[in-house]
This record gives C-alpha cells, structure tokens and sequence, in this order.
C-alpha cells in the first residue's frame, strides 16, 4: 500500500475544510461590513474591493498573530542573539502552542471516549476537576513543602485522579443502570464550574487574600512548572512535552494493547464485542476512567503551568472545542495533536484579529464551526471543491 | 403496460454494477429475475424506482421513453415495489397502511376519509384475491399477511407493474405457494410482475420468462419450459454447480449437546424457545427448519452464551453449559457461526486479522502481559487466509471491504482455529454467492466427519435438507417434530414449518 497516498487521502477533507471555511469566513468579514454594505448599491465594485481589502487585512492579522510578524522575525534574525527581539519575534508562535496544549489533552481523553462508543461531553469538567486536583496539589505540597519535582509530578497525578473521578461516575451510571453519558457529563459540566467557584470563594485555604474575587492563590508561588525555552519570557512548559506523551502513549494503548482492543472493538461494534465475550460494562468504565484522566492531567498542568490560577472559568470553551478536534482529528493521537495545533493558531491568531481589526473574536467560533460542519459532510466538502474544476460525465440517453 | 429496460449501466466506484442489462416485461406477463447477491439485481431495480439514475441506457414504459428522477415519479409512472424488508408501520392497521401517503379526504380541513379508505382496501383486496382484514394491525399480523398489504399498497397506487425483491425469503413453503397463487392472479388480471429471486424453483414454478444476471451483466435469457434447476444454477454461476452436498453416512457416537426443556425468554420479556429438547450426538449434524422468527434467534442466542436461559438445562459433553458466558462456552470447545454476521461476527473497520483474533486475543499465543503479539497474529492470519481460501489484497485489509463470502470464510476460519467439539452455525450461508455457499457446506461437513456434533439453525429449506442427519423443525418457540434425513420430505418440513403437526 502506498503509504504517503494513504495519508494524503486522509488530510484530504479536513484540510479542504479548514480552506473553505476560511473562505466563507472571508465572505462573511466582507458581507458583513458596515461600510462594505452601504457602498454596495451606489459603487458595487468599490464596495467588494474594500471589503476583499478588508477581510485580506484580517487575514493577514490572523497570520501574523498566529505565526508570527516577518518584520520582527526580520529584524531578530539581523540582530543575531538579541533575546528581546528574538522573545517578541517567537511569542506568536509560542502562544499558539500555548493555547492548543489543553486542546490537546482533552482531544486526546474524548477520543479514548469516543472510540468506545461512548459520547464524552464531559472533557470540561474533567479537565475542571482536573485544574482542582492540580491546584490542591499544588497548594499542599508545593511551596517548599516537597521538592519541587515531586511536587510536580504530585500534581500531575492529583490531576489524574482528579479527571477520573468525575468521569468515573457517569461511567458507572453507564454501565449499571444505562443513564446516558451524554446527559450525565454535560450536567457534570456544570457541577464542576460550580464546584470550582465555591471552593475558591469559600475556602480560605484555596482563594487568593484578601478574599475578594472567586479566584485561587497565585500558583506559580507554590509550583513552577520548568519551561522549555532558553528565552525565559517565553511561557512554554513542560506541559507540551507531556501532551505530545500521552498521544503517544494513547496511540499505543489503543493500537497496541489487548484493552485498547476490547474499547476499539466495543466501539465500533457492540454486539460483536460481546460475541466475543468481551465485558460490555468493564469496556465502558475503564474508557471513561482513562478518558477522563487525560482530560484532568490536562487540566492540572494548564492551571498549575500556564493560567497559574484556579477560576470557575478555567475549562472555557475547551470542552467543546475539544469535541469537535476529536471528531475532525478521527480520534487519531496523531491527527488530534495536529488538529489542535492548527485550532492553537487560530484561536492565538484571532485575538491579534480583533485588536488590529474590529472583527470580534467569535468571527473564529464561526470559522471553527464551519471546519466541523464540512467534516461532518465530507461529501459536501468534495463536492465543493470538486465541481468548479471537474466535468462529471452527463448520462447518455437517446 | 410494456416495460423495456435497454442497456442499463450503472458505475459505483469500483465497481460496474449494471453492465448494459436489457430486461422486458408485458403487461401480464411474469419475469423472473434469478442472480447471486452482488449480481447487480438491486442496483437495477433502485434504478426502475427512481432511487438511481443509470449512466446510460434507457427505460420505456408502453414505448415511450421515461427517466426517473426520484421514486414518486416512478411510482407515477406505474411501478409499484414490494421491498424484501418490509416498509410498514406497526401500530397502524391495515386499511392505513395502504392508504398511506394517498389517504382520501374529506371536509375544509382535509381531514381523513376512514370509511372511504375502508371501502376502497375492501374492493381491491376482492378484486385480486388477497384475503386481508382491513382493520387488523399490522403487527398483529404474520409475515405472509403483511407481504399481502405491501403488495395492497403497490395496487393502491394503480401500479401496473409490481416488483417483487426476494418475496419469499419470510415464507413458508406453504405461503410461498399462495404467493404464487396471487401473482398468477394478478398476471391474469394484466399486471406485468418481475420476481426477483436466488431461488431456483421458484422462478421455474411462477415465472412465464426468466432472466439470468451474472457479475452486473444478462448472462442469458430463457423460459421455464427451456430451463431446468442446474442449467439455471450453471447460468448463475457461471460454471457447473453441485446442487448437493456430498457426504458420507454419518458415524454417530456420544451425545455432546443435550438441551432439556429449555426456555428462553426474548428482550420483550415474553417466551421465545418453550421448553425446547433435543439433543445433538458427535458425528452428526441437526438441522432446525423453520420460519424466521419462531424462535430460533433465541435458541441460538441462549446456547452461544449471548442470552440467558429461563428454566431447562443444558449440558455440553455432560457438563453443565457455562451459560450467559461467550467466552466460557467457546473455551468449552464450541463454535459458533452467528445469524448476522454484519451485526454480531466481525467488526467492519478493523482489519481481517483483529476479526480473526476477535474472541481469541486474550490466549497466550496472541498476547502477553496486556499486549497483543503482531508477530503470532499475523502468521496466523496468513495461514488462514490460505486454508480458508479467503481472497484479500492483504491481511491488513479491512474486513468491510470484502466479499460476503469471503467475510463469512474469515468467521468460519476463526471459529475452527480452536478445538472444536460443537459447531453452532446460524443462517451460515445467508447471503453468499452459490460457489462460497459450497465451500462453507463443506467445512461443516469436514467438523462433523471429524467428529463434532453440529448444529445448523436455517430459514432455507434447501439448506436444512441438504445438510441434516436429522432435521428439527422450530414453530412458535417449540420442537413441533424431529425427523430423520430419510423422513424430511419437502412437504413433511413444510407442513411443521407452518405449524401443522400431523
């Protein structure tokens, strides 16, 4: 088989989806343009130039925020070692990786989910009970208590257990009395963020002094998690390093193992996985617990190394995102890293968008969105970009 | 009305479908399209009905050229399709479920014409003697009736020519007679019929024309006058075909399988196996005949572990059966070849060699301490691949890409790669081509010759005669007789299949 062939016919959907929703993201900037608008019926062509210029503007600002300006660039490559302009020049960049680090970990835990069959909404709360774990972890043993790499790792299981523990009971519930997983994690959604908030607005042990807003102690005075980078300002930790871990060690269990086996087949097969004699109700609780882990080292590593803060936001939109890099990654380790790269760079890049351009942030929902809508429909997505160029040969009827 | 299809062709990726098939039908005529699955039978006729549009060809109703753009079109045109599966709605009763989708009305509000519907039903059931009761509900009714209002609502819709898909595959060989019965009334009547069957009989006793598909294409025309069984088999298939299993007597030793008064309940809750005795000796094989859905899905599924039996007991080799344990049973020694292989044999998206490791991967020579061994699991693969004859690019292939049969070998291979002292095989060869269908019939008969007792759970008659030392017949849940091989006529079976005990 030709393995290079195999692969591009794979990144064929979700790479044609990212392009096309970037071009109706572009037709919206424009279309939606106040200026754009009021122009279009006086000076139709004027309008579009404007708007094409508009939405190549916002484009452009994407990139660079994304990736990175090539003057700085420029100007730090001239410089040679200067380190404050190589900082300024690697910050996009470095930020876009920043921002896929919890995308990756709770794409990796849903997938494990998902490949069992089992709809995991819940990659928010278990990356919230996660961030908990994390931070008590952090708050107890950290500050010199232990040292610091025991501290750490301390945390990291904290974490763990932490994200287990709360997709272990509606994998449970699952498995004994059949309550749907996806009402019971999307509801432990919630009971997580509310959790959260009264722990860091009642427990003085956790909320930061004086006590007024529901957030928790800086954590960065407790645990420093080491970062990555010689340029010290540059905020990567070792938090990526472990992501990019646990895909490996995902893929191996999934591919390698004989559980990883059993989920697989319960996955894509029920029926056929009790055939086997594989244990239905052991499958499901033992692919939460791992999911559910993933997710909550995620979220102890991002609250502990990057937001250096318990808040009952913590989780964001990470849950759902998560979901969706799941699905578009095929539940692949390889694919979900990879998928939450590129949503890294364009969550990163849209928030250099909306300061340069007046283009809200949720203009990259909608894109994010639109990428999901055309890989659900990969036939939509073919045919899109199919018909333009290719002629299909009309029936023949005499 | 005269129906012509000329030079039908219809390209799936891959795959030719429909290779410039030419059929006809006139009005009162009765065509009998005869072909193996995948032989392009179901492509063509989604064609007629509007589901697909062909590449090329032509469709002509009385001359006239149509073209199809959806089924409501089709059905306009006249054609009116009895599917296999049949598309009813259970709660609603007869009369409704012809008129559904064409209900009179009556009032501002369009409200619906029960008595008019009613009057209507009445009037064309006597007109084509089919006995139904236009207010009984549908799933109060068995197979045979229900097949009745299907074809009810073709009538319905004034079809002129009725497309029958494998009607028989629910019947008794009593109800397929008088399904026979009615096409033969309805041709008189001057409808035009195409019966589409695998059945070879069939069309020889209904068909007034036959045509015979072959790999997409016509592989030839011809008239039951013309046609015997093995000169249509050879046209199928494409080379001379053994209609029988050759196998010698049956060396007949200890019991292996004893089931006594067993029950089983189905996921309703209510009896689906009543007290069911009988037992199955090594060396043997037993056959259960009967119709779809008396049972023997239950029987299976409480023997293999996958459903708990109610009362009775079983024994395997005078040891209790570990029942509600797959795994437990399997390790005891048994095979089990599953009705529905699609649902329950294999895993589609995993590769030929995880489906042939599917209930064996636990045992140490697949894998060690919690991880699989690629190495043994190929090897393996490969040397069933080769004994079982299974026709794959590679062991690496995923097993949904493959034939039927060539899925049911790697089942097949899979079950006998242990040691083997009871085969239980549903519905083994439902689906298959004639040539895979040979092949699968004789690796049974190598288990029983080798010692094993085996039991075979088939709807098709054909099959249960061919293969029994003994044949069972299921109905309604029960043993209603056992018969010898020398006793089990053709009508005998057939009489106990529809539930008359002589």
């Amino acid at each position: 088989m030709n393995r290079i062939g195999a692969m591009a016919s794979k990144l064929r959907v979700p790479a044609l989806s990212i392009f096309v929703a970037l071009f109706i993201g572009a037709l919206f900037i424009i279309f939606t343009d106040v200026e754009v608008l009021g122009r279009l019926l006086s000076d139709p062509i004027g309008a579009l130039g404007l708007g094409v210029g508009r939405a190549a503007t916002a484009y452009s600002a994407l990139l660079r925020g994304a990736f990175g300006d090539p003057e700085t660039i420029g100007k730090a490559l001239a410089s040679g070692g200067d380190v404050q302009l190589w900082a300024r020049a690697l910050r996009p960049i470095v930020e876009s990786v920043v921002a896929s680090v919890p995308l990756i970990f709770v794409g990796l835990g849903v997938s494990v989910a998902f490949r069992t069959g089992i709809f995991n909404i819940g990659g928010a709360g278990q990356y919230t009970m996660g961030a908990v774990g994390g931070t008590l972890a952090a708050l107890i043993f950290g500050g010199g208590v232990t040292p610091a790499p025991i501290a750490i790792i301390l945390v990291m299981i904290f974490g763990l257990i932490g994200g287990a523990l709360w997709a272990f009971i509606p994998g449970f519930l699952k498995a004994r009395v059949g309550a749907s997983e996806v009402i019971t994690t999307i509801m432990l959604n919630f009971i997580a963020a509310q959790f959260v908030f009264f722990l860091v607005s009642n427990v003085e042990f956790i909320q930061k002094p004086p006590r007024i807003q529901p957030v928790s102690k800086e954590l960065s005075q407790f645990v420093d998690l080491p970062g990555i980078l010689p340029i010290e300002s540059l905020r990567l930790d070792i938090g990526i390093i472990v992501a990019l871990l646990t895909a490996v060690a995902v893929s191996w269990f999934l591919f390698r193992s004989t559980r990883g086996f059993e989920l697989r087949t319960a996955g894509l097969n029920i029926a056929a996985a009790k055939y086997a004699g594989m244990g239905a109700a052991s499958s499901i609780i033992t692919a939460m617990l791992i999911s559910g882990a993933i997710s909550g080292l995620g979220g102890a590593l991002v609250a502990v190394g990057t937001v250096k803060q318990l808040s009952p936001g913590i989780a964001g939109s990470v849950g759902f995102t998560a979901i969706a890099i799941a699905l578009v990654g095929g539940t692949r380790p390889s694919g979900v890293v990879a998928t939450a790269l590129v949503f890294g760079l364009l969550q990163h890049g849209g928030s250099l968008m909306q300061v340069t351009t007046s283009i809200p942030i949720e203009m990259l929902l909608f894109i994010q969105a639109l990428v999901i809508a055309f890989i659900a429909a990969p036939e939509l997505t073919l045919g899109i970009v199919k018909n333009p160029f290719v002629r299909r040969s009309k029936s023949v009827t005499k | 009305m005269k129906l012509e299809l000329q030079g039908i062709t219809k390209q799936f990726p891959g795959v030719l479908a429909n290779d410039r098939i030419s059929i006809s039908v006139d009005k009162g005529q009765v065509l009998g399209l005869l072909g193996e699955n995948g032989a392009g039978k179901t492509t063509l006729m989604n064609i007629l009905s509007g589901l697909y549009r062909p590449d090329s060809g032509t469709i002509r109703i009385d001359g006239t050229e149509r073209t199809f753009r959806d089924p409501a079109q089709a059905i306009d045109a006249g054609i009116g399709m009895v599917h296999q599966h049949f598309m009813l709605v259970p709660v609603f009763d007869v009369t409704e479920s012809v008129v559904l989708g064409n209900e009179p009305t009556k009032g501002p509000l369009g409200s619906f014409d029960r008595a008019t519907a009613r009057a209507q039903v009445v009037e064309l059931s006597k007109k084509h003697g089919l006995h139904v009761d236009p207010d009984a509900k549908i799933e109060s009714l068995p197979v045979g009736v229900r097949q009745r209002v299907e074809i009810l609502k073709a009538l319905y819709r004034k079809s002129e020519i009725l497309v029958l898909d494998e009607p028989s595959a629910v019947l008794t060989p009593q109800e397929t007679e008088e399904l026979f019965e009615i096409i033969r009334g309805l041709a008189k009547s001057g409808t035009a019929v195409i019966f589409i069957t695998h059945k070879l009989n069939e069309v020889i006793a209904v068909a007034d024309k036959i045509t015979v598909l072959r790999r997409g294409a016509v592989a030839g025309d011809t008239t039951p006058a013309k046609a015997t069984a093995a000169s249509l088999a050879e046209m199928m298939v494409g080379r001379e075909v053994q209609l029988t299993v050759s196998r010698s007597k049956s060396k007949v030793l200890e019991p292996i399988l004893e089931v006594n008064e067993m029950s089983v309940l189905n996921d309703a809750g209510d009896l689906a196996v009543d007290r069911a005795t009988f037992v199955v000796r090594s060396g043997e094989i037993l056959a259960v005949a009967g119709v779809q859905g008396n049972g023997q899905t239950e029987l299976v599924e409480a023997l293999t572990g996958l459903r708990p039996i109610d009362s009775g007991s079983v024994t395997l080799e005078s040891k209790p059966l570990p029942a509600g344990s797959p795994r437990d049973i399997a390790s005891a020694g048994v095979a089990h070849i599953p009705e529905d292989r699609n649902r329950d044999g294999m895993v589609k998206g995993m590769t030929i060699a995880e489906n042939y490791i599917l209930n064996t991967y636990h045992l140490p020579q697949y894998s060690k301490r919690g991880l699989l061994d690629r190495k043994a699991i190929s090897a393996a693969t490969e040397k069933a691949v080769k004994d079982f004859d299974v026709r794959t690019p590679s062991i690496d292939t995923d097993i949904a890409s493959l034939s039927g049969g060539n899925q049911q070998k790697v089942i097949v291979a899979r079950e006998f790669s242990r040691n083997v002292r009871l085969v239980i095989a549903a519905q083994p060869t439902r689906g298959l081509d004639v040539g895979s269908i040979e092949y699968i019939h004789r690796r049974i008969v190598e288990q029983r010759d080798s010692g094993a007792a085996v039991l075979i759970v088939s709807t098709e008659l054909d099959e249960v005669l061919a293969l029994g030392d003994r044949v069972a017949v299921m109905y309604e849940g029960r043993i209603v007789g056992i018969l010898d091989a020398k006793d089990a006529t053709r009508e005998r079976v057939g009489l106990l299949m529809g539930g008359i005990v002589a």
